[in-house]
């Protein structure tokens, strides 16, 4: 006789993840004061957005403060509103103000000039006095302008490509502002004279340079597309605001002289035609002087000031940006969200309900996991509809008020809106195993505050390189998801953290805070399995 | 009311965290102070205040306090002491009172100790740092009257902070979320100031509790300050007595 052992049957498994994911969900959900923090953060983060852009005002004022009011008043005859500021081809902000000698051009074509000096004037009045031609120095910057500029149209923010000799950054090759290919090094003079040539065929165009005119070195080249037949081609000389002095910038004037001018093949106009590009009050980029232009047979003498580059920001423009709008009410969030997620593992050390976890799961590194992954989601949502809500409302006050708000691109506004989100999230992650670590709620909040939320305010206030260091070390690093203003290698210009700029690129920095949370998560979860509960 | 302060001197005594928080402030204020005192690096001509430099520490030490002074009273609500310490002294009131006097007492001690310790540091730091009479900058004394009014300007402000942060703390019951609240009602309204305007940046600056009350570090160039010293310490003052008295009626009206 044989007997068939009982089948054991196969009940459902009890150790995932997911029930501990459901438990952990569960405990963080019941407890009315947690989700009404997150409820707090979301509308604090919201409607701080809200107070700071509000009251930002943008305008210019041409009286004196009325009597009586403190020197810090507004001033009388303000209008509201920014100065124009010129969109670029990918829809960015650029600067572009030049003096333009230039006539129109039919067909495939070579042009030909030799840039036998180049010199510089510095204005020396103080920033808030217009800049005069009668107050300045010599001084030339080491971004300025001499040479062949190619443009479909001479309204500002068109396309274009050029080749051109600069201050001290040797022969360059440039096109819609944001694109630069060094040629030959070295500065402009008569001695050591510069030959450059720009060639079209169809939509490419093509820089060459040269020391004798003779032999051409190809520096770069470029398609632009949708040139039309009929472009403007010709001599162009500029000079931007250099930053050597003050953090406000000085303007500069920069004058170059041309001969050799040849242009072969194509169809030329029969005139060449001076033009000041983007001059005038209404421009936002500071010019020195109004350009002007001379010719004496073969020779061209040109005198410019301002750039052909990407717009960059304070001391011109401000520096509003997507992501400025969101730091205040940011660091508010945060704060609030510090408290909740501290609160969500100390809670269960101060009422014991950790002894009650750990039995129903021994494994108390997956209890943790359990806990950061809600933590993190929870933080991230909350985070994520705040910014979602924050941004265009933001935008729109600063809009509305007269501010210039940086374009930026749906990309980055959306990496903006993400990185911020992460930014809380990692932040919550860290503070609960700061949390786990200590197991007090006192400590777990008031380290978590000094931690991830004082940097920043002590970094903030602070200038040079101890800023520098501070928010590539510390976890304020992490604000870099932030940073959302251009930065452009061929524009000379202060990129500090007052001016809008952080030493780190977004993602780094938020890798860097993502260390810090993996630093504390990893000792959380060695003490908390060795110590007892 | 003695045996209410002698029950509160016991508590905060026999609890270990008392000490090394009490530590904790000295030991920070003074070496924020002295590595500000060290990293600082003057070339040229005046614009710098030695003795608001030499106190720089109290920005940061001034949390523990704040976190102590909390503690106190959340603690008890936390682990149901607050009931048998109610039955003991029933008078909710006198009760507050001897926690404040106490609380008062320590910040005191660590105040001192704290602000002669950053004294200290920048009088011995600061003249390598550029801040020298050969650069036309007083040492850092006491002996000097505005410095002394910093110094004890200074130790009142520790012990204003600590008694807001009892305040407060009696008003809300919960750790956490008190020193959520006591933190971001000191840090928050400097950064808010960087973010508005003016005619609003300037009344921010003038009624939030830290930056009023750290007017009274400045000794020279006080017109950039958005207080007279003394009226920034009685803002301060303010938002203490407020908040305690908050806390009070609170105490008294509710059930522990």
């Amino acid at each position: 006789m044989t007997v068939t052992p009982p089948r054991l049957t196969k009940g459902p498994r009890h150790d995932g993840f997911t029930p501990l994911l459901r438990s952990e969900w569960t405990k963080f959900r019941t407890v009315r004061g947690w989700v009404i923090g997150l409820l707090v953060a979301a509308v604090l983060c919201v409607a701080f957005t809200f107070l700071t852009t509000n009251d930002t005002h943008e305008g210019t004022c041409t009286g004196p403060p009325p009597t009586g009011a403190g020197p810090n008043s507004p001033g009388t005859g303000c209008t509201t509103g920014h100065p124009f500021v010129p969109t670029g081809p990918g829809g960015e902000a650029v600067a572009d103000s030049y003096q333009f000698v230039a006539q129109p051009l039919t067909g495939d074509a070579t042009i030909t000039a030799r840039v036998t000096s180049l010199t510089g004037l510095t204005s020396t009045r103080p920033a808030n006095v217009a800049p005069s031609l009668a107050n300045t120095r010599p001084g030339l910057a080491a971004w300025a302008k001499a040479g062949i500029l190619v443009t479909p149209s001479t309204r500002q923010g068109s396309t274009y490509a050029a080749v051109m000799a600069t201050g001290t950054e040797g022969v360059r090759w440039q096109y819609d502002y944001n694109d630069d290919r060094a040629g030959l090094p070295g500065s402009v003079s008569a001695a050591s004279p510069r030959w450059l040539r720009l060639t079209r065929t169809g939509d490419t165009l093509t820089g060459y340079d040269s020391t004798d005119g003779a032999k051409w070195t190809e520096i770069g080249t470029t398609q632009l597309t949708g040139l039309p037949a009929t472009v403007s081609v010709g001599l162009f000389v500029t000079s931007p605001v250099t930053f050597q002095d003050s953090n406000s910038g000085t303007p500069t004037q920069a004058t170059a002289t041309f001969d050799q001018v040849s242009i072969d093949g194509g169809v030329a106009g029969r005139a060449w035609r001076g033009q000041a590009i983007g001059y005038g009050s209404q421009s936002f980029y500071p010019t020195l002087g109004t350009g002007s232009y001379q010719r004496s047979g073969a020779t061209f003498t040109l005198s410019g000031s301002g750039d052909i580059a990407s717009g960059v920001g304070a001391g011109l423009l401000g520096t509003d940006t997507a992501g400025s709008i969101l730091l205040f009410g940011l660091i508010v969030g945060l704060l609030v969200m510090v408290v909740v997620a501290a609160l969500f593992i100390t809670a269960e050390y101060r009422r014991g309900l950790i002894r009650t976890t750990f039995t129903a799961t021994p494994n108390r590194g997956r209890v943790l996991a359990a806990k950061a992954v809600v933590i993190a989601a929870v933080a991230f949502l909350t985070g994520g509809v705040s910014v979602l809500i924050a941004v265009p409302l933001g935008e729109h006050l600063l809009n509305h008020n007269g501010s210039y708000v940086f374009p930026a691109s749906p990309v980055t506004v959306v990496r903006i809106m993400v990185g911020s989100a992460a930014l809380v999230a990692i932040t919550a992650v860290a503070v609960l195993a700061l949390g786990s670590i200590l197991r007090k709620s006192a400590g777990a909040v008031a380290a978590g505050i000094a931690v991830f939320v004082l940097p920043y305010i002590i970094g903030s206030t602070l200038t040079g390189s101890a800023e520098q260091w501070l928010f590539r070390l510390t976890p304020a690093a992490g604000f870099a998801v932030l940073g959302a203003l251009p930065r452009a290698a061929q524009v000379s210009y202060p990129y500090t953290l007052a001016n809008g700029y952080y030493p780190l690129s977004p993602w780094a920095g938020l890798a860097v805070l993502g260390a810090y949370a993996a630093v504390a998560l990893g000792v959380a979860t060695f003490l908390v399995r060795r110590r007892d509960a | 009311m003695s045996d209410a302060l002698r029950a509160e001197w016991t508590k905060l005594r026999t609890v270990a965290s008392t000490g090394w928080l009490l530590t904790g402030a000295v030991v920070l204020t003074v070496g924020v102070s002295a590595a500000v005192a060290a990293a600082t690096h003057v070339t040229s001509g005046q614009g710098q205040d030695s003795t608001k430099l030499s106190l720089t520490g109290i920005y940061l030490g001034q949390t523990v306090l704040a976190v102590l002074a909390v503690l106190t009273i959340t603690e008890e609500y936390g682990t149901g002491m607050i009931r048998s310490t109610l039955t003991a002294i029933p008078r909710r009131i006198v009760l507050l009172a001897a926690k404040a006097a106490t609380m008062a007492g320590l910040a005191l001690v660590a105040g001192v100790l704290a602000v002669a310790g950053c004294l200290l540091a920048g009088r011995l730091w600061l003249p390598a740092a550029g801040l020298n009479p050969a650069h036309g900058y007083a040492l850092v004394s006491i002996s000097q009257g505005p410095t002394l009014r910093a110094a004890l300007g200074s130790v009142f402000y520790l012990v204003l902070i600590a008694l807001l942060g009892l305040g407060v703390a009696t008003t809300i019951r919960d750790t956490a979320i008190s020193i959520g609240a006591v933190l971001g009602l000191l840090y928050l309204p400097p950064i808010l100031a960087q973010a508005v305007a003016d005619p609003m940046r300037h009344h921010l600056l003038q009624v939030a509790p830290m930056t009023a009350g750290l007017a009274i570090q400045a000794t020279t160039d006080l017109g950039s300050q958005p207080l007279a010293p003394w009226a920034g310490l009685g803002v301060l003052a303010a938002w203490t007595v407020a908040s305690l008295v908050l806390g009070g009626v609170l105490l008294r009206l509710r059930d522990a």
